[in-house]
């Protein structure tokens, strides 16, 4: 790979890098690829993922209904806030339509959503056999181009003037290092939240107690590269998307399984034995994205979800069973919580609760009375034993500090020209679109929509 | 099972995932229900963000290949030959060497040695060494037995995964398991094709196996019709080389030639870390037999007016005898119980 000019250097191996690997391939441009990670750990956080939203205008075999470009819009202006390029996302949603055709002809296959409790069937579209499924597919289609690919590739310089790609400097465990010089760059490498030291400058010493829910391998090197060297950034640096997660699971990597979604069977509470936040305050997804920050703040960045016998088969399992006693006290024990204080705890919240008839599809009438923090909706006492517990810590999903781009999917400098060869796609520039907040499959739609249009430019760029 | 059951993106690709939400729970007939369902594709270890060297180390192909092996000899009928799964490479070799070995010598000592090696044409040749009424009986009487076996092992089986044993079939899920059955529908990695060496989906089981088994099936027909030729038309082996059953038994032969070959070169390629290697004798012993039959068989066709006509039909007999006695206890079940599988799938299915 050394001494040879490649038209298109990709920087990553996820979603985002190979539409865009596949996209200037298609184009008549040489690429090369540099996935960071060893082969198994291919592909970043795509590993991971199962499904992508992507507009579309009538029901399909895999999608139950229309998903209109204006409702996709919606969804996206209300889970954001607001903090959305209006004219980037427009034009994604936009494009994410010929993307569901697209990405088939890459190789990648659908299938109906089936089982799980995710209510996706008619916004997202299901990748058969889930997003290293994909990734395979997108691999097996990017070699058969003819694109170079180099795995445990990591990058550790880039050459930058004025705004203007002129190499990488590359440390491989084979080979040793090399440059690489390329006609045009493609940044497609995720973000940071992988990288613990980055996130205590905005978390403190808390970040030690973050679970990565994905790859080790997002620790943002190539997005330091790049803002270090004149690119303008994009998102808030001081956030990552977290969710409540089992603390019991690994410290990277433990993806899907780990989730716990039964808050609103019980109640949780924090290492002192109380109640900080109102359980039965949203329906999924909304409750679903808060509760990694609320346990974020709680001390120690752990808190237990308390709840009885009566709910235990009411929601999808999760890796680890959750813990078990016969009494409120002997499961404080097992928890190293104080037994008082969680009888206190449990005994008041009990007492609040007034009946109603309980549904946790919908915000049912069942909740406390007189009671701080309150539960509003799906309060039930909890009374019969055994008793279970789940402890949860933050899971950190993805960071939305990022590249700022133009429509061509091209970076901008920070005195507000385009660079002259660099592009960006996926996590790496996300927060372009997803400045806040979070709709299940949006990652991958602007991974593979940003990918293609980066890959396409780049090309274009590259042999001009 | 766990991490399978909290993950579930591979529901899409075959019929062992949809099997396995159906469970919260799993009992030991659950278990080797759904190992018996999964058809061995490769998909969801090559498909699996937690597959080694992932620290969950999930290999759900080598867990249920394991469990199925371990099933076969469960179910095994009558019980004490169980342990023939054991080390059932070495069990089948010896036994298609020992019937051999008495069709060789029975021939030898029931017929003189002009007759042995006598050349023997027209209707009724073969029977000159053996008389048909002994060949009827023998090998009826071991397909018999094989059958009986067979069906109670079945039973159990079926019990085991939680249907009534006085099951009188209901049409729909019958049908829809012959139809995913003669199809290998679940043999094709969720529609890319099968995984066998590595990452890629090269593999050509499916293929080999649809040889493998039309190939039984063809002659097994060849033979049904021989049978039918004798005893209602009282028209005697060996026919022609345009008769029916000579055509089908060769059309069979060449598949249960081609097929197995390309199932055993498949087994050796394939990568260790998908298969239950203690079992690799199972596979490659009923493999091997199969590709025997055919090619003593097809020896027999073409040397069958000449003196070794014999010895040739000797050591077919032999192996076709061995065949059949150790089909309910060697890896020609698998067949059975997957079928079974799609069954209770496919009943499970309509609701």
């Amino acid at each position: 790979m050394q001494g040879r000019q490649y038209d298109v250097l990709v920087i990553g191996g996820g979603n985002a890098a190979l539409c865009a690997a596949i996209s200037a391939r298609r184009s008549g441009a040489s690429v090369l690829v540099l996935e960071g990670a060893p082969k198994f750990y291919r592909g970043g956080n795509t590993r991971h993922t199962r499904n992508m939203r992507c507009a579309h205008d009538a029901a399909t075999e895999i999608l139950t209904g229309p998903y209109t470009e204006q409702e996709f819009w919606e969804d996206l202006l209300r889970v954001t806030g607001g903090e959305t390029d209006e004219e980037l996302a427009r034009l994604m949603i936009a494009e994410s339509k010929d993307i569901l055709n697209w990405i088939v002809e890459q190789g990648v296959r659908w299938q109906p959503s089936l089982g799980g409790t995710l209510s996706l069937g008619r916004t997202n579209s299901f990748f058969l056999g889930g997003g290293r499924a994909m990734l395979n597919a997108l691999y097996l289609t990017a070699e058969r181009l003819g694109v170079e690919i180099h795995y445990d590739a990591e990058v550790i310089d880039l050459t930058i003037e004025d705004g203007m790609f002129l190499s990488a400097r590359v440390k491989r465990p084979i080979d040793g290092m090399a440059e690489i010089r390329a006609g045009t760059l493609v940044a497609a490498a995720g973000g940071f939240e992988a990288n613990i030291e980055w996130l205590k400058q905005y978390w403190g010493e808390a970040a030690d107690n973050f679970l990565i829910r994905g790859t080790p391998f997002n620790r943002g090197s190539i997005l330091k590269m790049l803002l270090d060297k004149g690119v303008r950034e994009v998102g808030d640096p001081t956030q990552c998307h977290a969710v409540a997660i089992d603390a019991r699971a690994p410290k990277f990597d433990g993806g899907i399984i780990t989730r716990l979604d039964c808050v609103v069977f019980g109640i949780v509470v924090n290492r002192d034995a109380v109640r900080f936040y109102d359980e039965g305050e949203d329906i999924w997804p909304k409750r679903y994205a808060i509760w990694g920050r609320l346990v974020a703040g709680q001390p120690g960045q752990i808190a237990y979800i308390i709840f009885d016998s009566t709910v235990l088969t009411s929601f999808m399992p999760s890796l680890y069973p959750p813990i078990e006693a016969d009494t409120v006290a002997e499961l404080a024990g097992k928890l190293s919580l104080d037994p008082a204080a969680l009888e206190k705890t449990i005994t008041e919240f009990n007492a609040a609760v007034r009946p109603g008839t309980f549904d946790h599809t919908v915000l049912d009438d069942c909740s406390t009375v007189g009671l701080t923090p309150p539960k509003t909706h799906w309060a039930r006492r909890i009374e019969s034993p055994p008793y279970y517990a789940y402890p949860v810590r933050p899971g950190i999903t993805f960071t939305y500090l990022g590249t700022r781009v133009n429509r061509d999917a091209r970076m901008l400098m920070k005195d507000g020209r385009p660079s002259a060869n660099m592009f960006a796609a996926g996590e790496i520039m996300a927060g372009n679109v997803l400045g806040k907040g979070y709709a299940a499959g949006i990652g991958m739609t602007i991974g593979s929509v940003f990918g293609r249009i980066a890959g396409r430019e780049a090309a274009k760029n590259a042999r001009n | 099972m766990t991490v399978c059951n909290s993950c579930r993106y591979c529901e899409g690709l075959c019929a062992v995932f949809p099997a396995m939400e159906m469970r919260r729970a799993f009992s030991d007939g659950d278990l080797n229900y759904l190992a018996n369902l999964c058809h061995a594709c490769g998909a969801c270890y090559v498909d699996c963000q937690f597959s080694p060297p992932h620290e969950f180390d999930v290999n759900v192909p080598k867990t249920l290949a394991i469990a199925r092996a371990d099933s076969y000899a469960a179910y095994a009928w009558p019980r004490a030959l169980s342990g023939a799964f054991a080390r059932n490479g070495l069990v089948i070799s010896l036994v298609a060497a020992l019937s051999v070995a008495a069709f060789i010598f029975g021939f030898a000592a029931v017929n003189d040695h002009a007759v042995l090696f006598g050349i023997h044409t027209g209707p009724g040749a073969f029977y000159a060494l053996m008389p048909h009424k002994a060949m009827a009986t023998l090998f009826g009487a071991a397909f018999l037995y094989a059958v009986v076996a067979l069906a109670m092992s079945v039973r159990a089986f079926w019990r085991d995964i939680g249907e009534p044993v006085g099951y009188r079939g209901d049409a729909g899920s019958l049908w829809q398991a012959i139809d995913d059955a003669c199809r290998l529908r679940y043999l094709d990695g969720g529609g890319v094709g099968c995984y066998n060496e590595n990452d890629r989906p090269t593999d050509r089981r499916r293929i080999y196996h649809h040889l493998t088994f039309y190939g039984f099936a063809l002659c097994f027909a060849a033979t049904s019709v021989a049978t039918l030729y004798h005893y209602l038309l009282a028209r005697e082996a060996p026919y022609p080389w345009w008769d029916l059953p000579v055509v089908l038994g060769v059309l069979g032969g060449l598949g249960l030639l081609i097929g197995p070959m390309g199932l055993l070169a498949a087994k050796w390629r394939g990568d260790p870390a998908l298969r239950d290697a203690s079992r690799l004798g199972m596979d490659v012993a009923f493999i091997q037999m199969l590709f025997l039959v055919s090619l003593t068989g097809m020896a027999l066709l073409l040397w069958r007016e000449t003196a070794a006509m014999g010895p040739l039909l000797a050591l077919h007999l032999g192996v076709v005898f061995a065949l059949f006695i150790t089909l309910p206890y060697g890896k020609f079940v698998h067949g059975i119980y997957r079928f079974v599988a799609l069954v209770r799938y496919a009943r499970e299915r309509r609701g």
